[in-house]
């Protein structure tokens, strides 16, 4: 089924495809996982913060069940396979966003899929925070949101950025498939011409770019992350 | 004045519960500087950690010049806790700040101006001789730099108490003697009290008024550190103070010698051959056993075993010629192999 995959025909058409059809759908890939990312992080940090302090020994101790609530609800979605949850979120979608087809539609299913995901790897950031440093902070007279945004947070911002990294090519990864329920970008075209129309050619082309571009975020990401850390400063 | 009175404190933990304090009563006056030392989960953390509060004793009270500490509020307590401040075994300072961010640390909380922050924090880093290395983070630093770091910090809220837990114990021998230097100008200085808890026993003799032996939570033994380092009357007082041999078990005696324990407690005897001129005048041979003794500000504290042949009156003798020199203390004790 591939042998015709670099026939002259294919190669023109797929040229074609590159110049008419490969722009718009790279900046919309970005677009919808940049502002999925975004979303995510906004609910998702909070509620991984939350999670850490909210213990019975944490700075800002929650009751016992709602954290048990808060870890089941994070549990279950993350559990939930991104295509049935995109089909469940519809009735979310479109209050949000008035439809549930296209591109922007897509960021909603794209957040309530990230959000637990990023809860779960900033918990595991601020968990990193040397305990001792915070019990410095609290002999110090901090308040616990004093300790969270003055301690806590910037102590492990070379964390957080490195999973944010990781965030945003899962991220990236899901909203691929967003392709299926009429999500744009570099996963439609994948879906469209390499699935639907057997034109292998694109598909391959589609999913290098997806390559790149996710090599081109964990590499920003991974070089964010080494600098910003300042115990990694010798002389 | 920091008044500790019949505290007590258990946890719960896997093996069950532990009683970390045990009806523990200290006073600290004003300006001191004061020891509590104890062999590793003795409850010297504790102890520390309830003096402000970080735990909550089960019961018994912890006045600051006669503030009940016990009955404020979490948000009360937060302000007493700035005159308070603490410094630690592993210096705690913040990873991603450099040093002089660190030092405005607890001027941020109490919401002072960036501006005076930072004039106060060069000023504190000028007085812990660190001013150079404002710019630097502390993992750019050595071990005693960042303690140094963590002083100028622990420094910045005027603080009427400094609690310092365990803060030369991963410090090799010449950086503890300077930052034990630093906290004794410090607290001559600005008249701070400092609490300081140690296993080691030469931070005490170094740098301690007073002394608290804490033993298995309970405290044991507690007064001027002289008196209660030429006289350990509890076993684990004299584990500390003689860790290689106590009184009730003194080193060998192979030679059939008796044993006479000497205790320089702040003796001007430097310069002075005590021990020769005990074999001139009397002559008594001494047989230097053990003898740890060191000079501080030209006077000799710590101790000597001598072995001291023949009876009883050569014993005794020697006993009264060491006796005549002032703040030497001499004892016969049991020598036991």
């Amino acid at each position: 089924m591939f042998n015709d995959i670099f026939s002259s025909g294919a190669l023109i058409e797929a040229w074609q495809i590159i110049q008419t059809q490969f722009p718009l759908a790279i900046w919309e890939t970005i677009y919808v996982t940049i502002l999925a990312t975004v979303f995510a992080i906004l609910i998702g940090l909070p509620l991984g913060v939350l999670l850490v302090v909210g213990e019975k020994s944490g700075v800002l101790p929650i009751p016992a069940w709602f954290l048990q609530v808060l870890n089941v609800i994070i549990n279950l979605l993350r559990s939930v396979p991104f295509l049935i949850l995109m089909i469940l979120v519809f009735p979310l979608t479109r209050l949000i966003v008035g439809t549930v087809v296209g591109t922007t539609a897509s960021i909603v299913p794209l957040v309530i899929a990230a959000f637990p995901f990023v809860a779960r790897l900033a918990e595991s950031s601020l968990r990193e925070v040397n305990p001792n440093i915070i019990e410095m902070a609290q002999s110090t007279g901090a308040a616990p949101l004093q300790i969270i945004i003055k301690v806590m947070i910037p102590e492990s911002i070379p964390s957080l950025i490195s999973n944010a990294a990781i965030a945003f090519t899962t991220i990236l990864g899901y909203s691929a498939m967003s392709g299926i329920i009429g999500g744009g970008g570099l996963g439609k075209i994948a879906i469209n011409y390499g699935y639907y129309r057997y034109k292998y050619l694109i598909m391959v082309l589609a999913v290098i770019l997806l390559i790149l571009i996710v090599q081109v975020f964990q590499s920003i990401g991974t070089h964010l992350s080494a600098k910003t850390d300042k115990r990694l400063k010798r002389k | 004045m920091i008044e500790i009175k019949n505290i007590s404190k258990k946890f719960n933990t896997a093996d069950g519960i532990v009683e970390a304090l045990k009806d523990v009563s200290l006073s600290i006056p004003d300006g001191d500087i004061f020891g509590i030392i104890g062999m590793s989960g003795a409850g010297k953390s504790t102890l520390v950690r309830c003096i402000n509060m970080l735990e909550r004793p089960d019961s018994g009270t912890i006045e600051i010049d006669g503030c009940d500490l016990g009955k404020l509020s979490e948000k009360e307590l937060r302000t007493v806790r700035r005159d308070i401040s603490m410094i630690f075994q592993g210096f705690n300072l913040l990873m991603q700040r450099n040093c002089l961010k660190n030092v405005c640390f607890p001027l941020e909380l109490s919401g002072v101006k960036k501006l005076d922050a930072k004039k106060k924090a060069l000023e504190l880093l000028d007085i812990v001789g660190l001013r150079d290395k404002a710019k630097a983070y502390p993992a750019q630093l050595s071990g005693g730099q960042q303690q140094r770091v963590a002083i100028a910090r622990a420094l910045a809220t005027n603080p009427k108490v400094l609690l310092c837990d365990e803060a030369t114990s991963a410090l090799d021998p010449t950086t503890t003697n300077s930052i034990l230097e630093l906290i004794r100008n410090i607290n001559k200085k600005l008249g701070i009290t400092v609490i300081i808890i140690t296993h080691q026993m030469s931070v005490v003799e170094s740098i301690c008024k007073n002394v608290a032996i804490l033993d298995d939570g309970v405290v044991v033994e507690q007064g001027a550190v002289s008196e209660v380092f030429a006289h350990p009357k509890s076993k684990a007082a004299q584990n500390l103070v003689f860790p290689e041999g106590s009184s009730g078990s003194v080193v060998i005696s192979e030679s059939g010698d008796r044993i006479i324990r000497v205790v320089f407690n702040g003796a001007s005897a430097t310069g002075t051959p005590l021990i020769a001129r005990m074999a001139v005048q009397k002559g008594i041979e001494a047989n230097i056993a053990y003898a740890s003794t060191k000079s501080i500000n030209g006077k000799v504290y710590g101790s000597m075993l001598l072995g001291i042949a023949g009876d009883e009156s050569n014993v005794n003798s020697a006993i009264e010629f060491l006796m005549q020199t002032p703040d030497v203390i001499a004892e016969e004790v049991e020598p036991c192999v």
